[in-house]
């Protein structure tokens, strides 16, 4: 097995999950309603949850502890697409990423359930029964929200159109993907976008919001190869103050 | 000692966010091995991956089997046997119901998240009810309301 191959797939999946759970996080104690406060908070905990368990098999395979890992890098070290590092903006922006990344992620871990990789193929088969909910959630208020108020709508589609070229680089291809595939650890990029995009389009058509024709928009990419946006290093000086100041505090 | 003994001794380990529940009801202890020197390995799977009260039950289920007498007791996390809620034992869910939280309802072959909008409601036992949100004060909960007996309550959720 290509373990070079498997290590850059393991850390775009877990930086994407734990970068989006520090954002997610953010939304505890502001969400417009308690409930939408509490969504927030626990997929959060469970993002990071996942990422917990990503970062451990990279361990096994001789990277560093999942705390240094996590806690010690800088931005051009991040795997991560640079849609789970921007701001949490207002609501409708948060929703619609979470939409849309959940969505993506949901049908990765699906794949990855019957990865040739046996560990990963453990982790992914509980992660996806976790992620149900999360796309439960998302699926909810869009539907809700993108039948509603001429404002809501408005404001839903505005971040929409904003979040697609971010969300498209979700599935900006590495050096790994042709290993990944034929070696049958993961089914790819390709798939998981086609999957993703008859998925949102089910979902946005029963509502007032219009998908945009995706062809058309040019994909954000970057992430997987360690260039983000000026919120990211940010982020991870706020996220790794404790441990930096003291790696053995807990808390 | 024996398997069976060392189990009916866990059963005083509960679960910390739902202090009724024992964890072998629960489901998350798969088994329990001892080896030849008498080395005790209890063998554990975790409910939700980010659940913070994983490490309190491991350290739980040492401290218990050592107050037992058990000096050489570890604990070992997996996800071999990945944990559903159709693991929750009859006596499990019981003790959920008496504590006020819905148990999470029994499916076959793969979860449709539909029947998260028929739980029923543990103080009157009416299916009147409706979801008001899947997540609740803990990963394991979500949120409903029931139309007859108007009170908000929560249930164990189905994964």
């Amino acid at each position: 097995m290509n373990t070079d191959a498997l290590k850059d797939l393991l850390y775009r999946l877990a930086d994407d999950q734990l970068i989006l759970g520090h954002r997610n996080s953010e939304w505890n104690g502001l969400g417009p309603i308690l409930e939408e406060d509490i969504a927030f908070s626990s997929m959060a905990q469970d993002k990071l949850g996942h990422s917990l368990q990503l970062y451990t098999l990279l361990h096994q395979l001789g990277e560093a502890e999942p705390d240094t890992v996590a806690f010690t890098r800088n931005a051009p070290q991040f795997h991560c697409a640079q849609l789970v590092e921007l701001p949490i903006g207002e609501y409708d922006f948060s929703l619609i990423r979470h939409f849309l990344y959940d969505h993506a992620e949901i049908l990765r871990f699906e794949a990855l359930s019957h990865s040739s990789y046996e560990p990963l193929a453990q982790v992914a088969r509980k992660l996806k029964g976790e992620l149900k909910y999360h796309t439960l959630h998302a699926n909810t208020w869009i539907k809700q929200l993108g039948s509603s108020t001429e404002e809501a709508i408005e404001r839903l589609q505005n971040s929409l159109n904003y979040t697609l070229p971010y969300a498209l680089g979700l599935f900006e291809k590495t050096a790994a993907e042709d290993d990944v595939i034929s070696e049958g650890i993961f089914v790819g990029e390709d798939e998981i976008r086609a999957r993703w995009q008859e998925n949102i389009t089910k979902l946005l058509s029963q509502t007032a919001l219009n998908l945009p024709d995706l062809t058309t928009l040019t994909p954000v990419y970057g992430g997987r190869f360690g260039e983000h946006t000026e919120y990211l290093q940010p982020l991870l000086d706020e996220m790794a103050e404790v441990f930096r100041v003291d790696p053995t505090a807990e808390w | 000692m024996d398997k069976a003994t060392i189990l009916t001794w866990l059963e005083a380990v509960k679960d910390p966010e739902i202090p009724v529940l024992s964890l072998v009801d629960l489901g998350v202890i798969r088994d329990v091995v001892i080896d030849e020197s008498g080395r005790v390995t209890v063998k554990m799977t975790p409910t939700f991956s980010g659940c913070p009260a994983m490490d309190y039950m491991q350290r739980d289920v040492v401290q218990t089997l050592q107050a037992h007498g058990i000096a050489n007791v570890t604990t070992e996390m997996s996800f071999e046997e990945p944990w559903d809620t159709n693991m929750v034992s009859e006596k499990g869910r019981e003790a959920l119901k008496n504590f006020g939280l819905a148990p999470p309802p029994t499916y076959e072959g793969i979860l449709d998240l539909d029947i998260l909008e028929y739980a029923q409601c543990p103080f009157c036992n009416s299916q009147n009810t409706e979801l008001r949100t899947p997540f609740g004060a803990t990963l394991c909960r979500s949120m409903h309301y029931c139309n007859d007996c108007r009170q908000l309550f929560e249930q164990f959720k189905p994964v």
